[in-house]
Order: C-alpha cells, then sequence, then structure tokens
C-alpha cells in the first residue's frame, strides 16, 4: 500500500453525517424495544436533569453536575449494558415534568421503578410519595408513617438518597420546629420547588 | 467493572464505520434499513459479549452477515443492479462509490472493511469468514481494479 495520501482511500475513510441520524434513529426506535434502559439530559428550571428510564418505569433522576459516565456504567454493571440516549424514550416523564415546572401538574403518574428501593428507605419513600402537593411533613411524621416513630434521623438520610427527587418529593419534608433541613439539590433547589408548588395553590 | 459499556458508546464510536461499510456494500438507499437490523441484532447479543472484545470487528462482522443477506435477497427479487443507485445519489466521491459499487461482494467488502471499518487483515479475515491470506487478495484486487476504473 502507497503511503501518500490516496484518494481513493480517502473517500472510503471520509466520515458521513448520515451516520449520526441513522445512529439516533436506531436509539429512539430501541428505546421503544429492544433496550432495557434508556436516558436523556433535560433542561429545568432547576438546571439539567438526567433521567434515566427502564420497562418498569422512571430509575434515577439526577441534578447537574452528574457524573453521567459513572452513572451508566454502574446501572450497566447493577442492570443491564443494553443503554442507549432517547429523549422520546422519556417523553412521558419529561412531559410530566415540564408539566409540573409550570405549576400545571400536582400529581406524577408516569411509572417509577422501585425494584431497588427496599427496606426502611422503600417505606419512608412510600410514605413521602403520600404528601399532598404543596404541603409539609415532618421527619418525625415520615418516620411515623414508615412505621418507626424514632428513627426521624434515618428517615432524612433515606430521604438523602432518594434515587428519584422531585418525582417522589422529598422536597416537602422539613424539621417538626420548622427548619428546612436538607436536600438531595441544595436548599436553593429545595426552596424552588416549594415556591413553585405554593404558587400554584 | 466486569460488564462492556453502555450500548449507547458502541453505537456512538462505531456507527460511523458501520455506515460507511454498509453504505458501500449495499448502497446509500438500502444502508439505512442494514445499519438498523445490525444494530438491533448486535443489541440483543450485547449483554453477552466479553468484555475484551473489539467492538469494533464484533459490530462490521455484524454488518457484513447483514450486507450479505441484504444482496442475496436483493438478487432473489431481482431489483435495480448496485451501481445505479448509488450514482443517483449525488456526492463529491461519487465515482469512487460507484467503482466501489461494481467490485465483486467479496473484494468490495475487502475493501470497505480495510478503509471503511478500518480493520487489520486478520480481523477482515474473521469478518468474511475466510483465511487471511485470501482476505489480504481480496482486498489487493479490489484495490487494483479500484485503480484501473478510476
Amino acid at each position: 500500500m502507497s503511503s501518500t495520501p490516496d484518494p481513493i482511500e480517502t473517500a472510503l475513510r471520509s466520515s458521513a453525517g448520515e451516520a449520526t441520524a441513522a445512529a439516533r434513529r436506531f436509539a429512539d426506535r430501541a428505546a421503544r424495544r429492544g433496550a432495557d434502559l434508556f436516558y436523556a439530559e433535560e433542561a429545568s428550571p432547576l438546571g439539567a436533569l438526567l433521567l434515566v428510564a427502564g420497562r418498569r418505569g422512571l430509575i434515577a433522576l439526577r441534578y447537574a453536575p452528574v457524573d453521567v459516565e459513572a452513572t451508566l456504567a454502574e446501572l450497566a454493571e447493577r442492570r443491564s449494558p443494553r443503554i442507549v440516549e432517547s429523549a422520546a424514550g422519556l417523553d412521558p416523564w419529561r412531559r410530566e415534568l415540564s408539566e409540573y415546572f409550570e405549576g400545571a401538574r400536582r400529581r406524577f403518574e408516569a411509572p417509577l421503578d422501585w425494584r431497588d428501593i427496599a427496606g426502611f428507605r422503600r417505606r419512608v419513600l412510600r410514605a413521602t410519595v403520600a404528601i399532598p402537593y404543596g404541603e409539609l411533613e415532618s421527619y418525625k411524621a415520615v418516620a411515623r408513617k414508615a412505621g418507626s416513630p424514632d428513627a426521624a434521623r434515618a428517615a432524612g438520610n433515606a430521604l438523602g438518597a432518594n434515587p428519584l427527587p422531585i418525582v417522589i418529593p422529598c422536597h416537602r419534608v422539613r424539621h417538626a420546629g420548622g427548619g428546612l433541613g436538607g436536600y438531595t439539590g441544595g436548599l436553593e433547589r429545595k426552596r424552588l420547588l416549594l415556591a413553585i408548588e405554593s404558587d400554584a395553590r | 467493572m466486569t460488564t462492556v459499556p453502555p450500548f449507547q458508546r458502541a453505537l456512538e464510536a462505531h456507527g460511523d464505520a458501520v455506515w460507511r461499510y454498509l453504505r458501500g456494500m449495499v448502497g446509500a438507499g438500502a444502508a439505512d434499513d442494514c445499519f438498523q437490523e445490525t444494530f438491533l441484532a448486535a443489541l440483543r447479543a450485547y449483554p453477552r459479549l466479553h468484555r475484551e472484545s473489539n467492538l469494533r470487528a464484533w459490530l462490521l462482522t455484524i454488518a457484513h452477515r447483514k450486507a450479505i443477506d441484504h444482496l442475496r435477497r436483493r438478487r432473489r427479487d431481482a431489483l435495480e443492479p448496485l451501481g445505479e443507485e448509488i450514482e443517483a445519489k449525488p456526492q463529491g466521491d461519487g465515482a469512487i462509490w460507484s467503482a466501489v459499487a461494481t467490485l465483486p461482494p467479496r473484494q468490495r467488502a475487502a475493501v470497505l472493511l480495510r478503509y471503511g471499518g478500518d480493520l487489520a487483515h486478520r480481523e477482515i479475515a474473521a469478518a468474511i469468514g475466510c483465511s487471511e491470506e485470501a482476505a489480504r487478495r481480496s482486498l489487493h484486487e479490489g484495490l487494483k481494479r479500484l485503480r484501473e476504473t478510476l
């Protein structure tokens, strides 16, 4: 083979923009059928959100900054490497979230995947889902509803490890004395979510 | 970590090579169907793939099978010849692509796997299912014929 640039070789190596479009079509199709997990980054008033869903429902919702590669690698290991990027695949959740941010939605109905949420953490997060829109409950009350009235601090930890903030509304939980407590995405985001909900009421 | 990387990364890293190969092999008009079939088959088998595997060679091997299936079907259905379809698509390197289309399938596959897919002789042989020597010969013959045509 010659060492000078050969027009034939150059032409055959040339990259086609069509490949990108074909890859996107494939990913959207695979999100409907074939892939086990699909993800997308979505802009929101709280900054970019990383959404990951599977056949059973939404698996993860992460605030920026998020290490996308580490998150996907961990899910590939724990769940399945059949992961594609598809905003279309996440349409049900993206739609509900955008309605929520506009104050036009009070309940999330698109399915959530609870498979990896077990034990006390599951009971705490289930109790949290039951807190009505725009209302606040104390860590202590949530712990009681989760069946462990003395475990307010543990309930706080369980909420801190909420894999699905916003849709599992851990922002509606605060201290009994009125203090805001903590939040996965930082207190600024907690205040913003509560403001959206009080404005819409 | 014992598993393969997320499939999306394989799609992003090697989609171009698979597309280039298929465009040359089956023509621009049929390339998308073959591309979709290739990656769907790859997605199905993906979790069983060994982490150390050469992803690009693996994907191109699947693409080659899909291209050959497609060409067989087309020959059976006696659709229009491949050359015309590629010429109909205006491209800067149109002459080269239509010359590629006139190569016998084995030579065409060898040339495209080498330059479109950037595979080594050993990998081309594995993808086509022939000896390394035969792959080398197909590549050589194919290139020679291309240079004569152009």
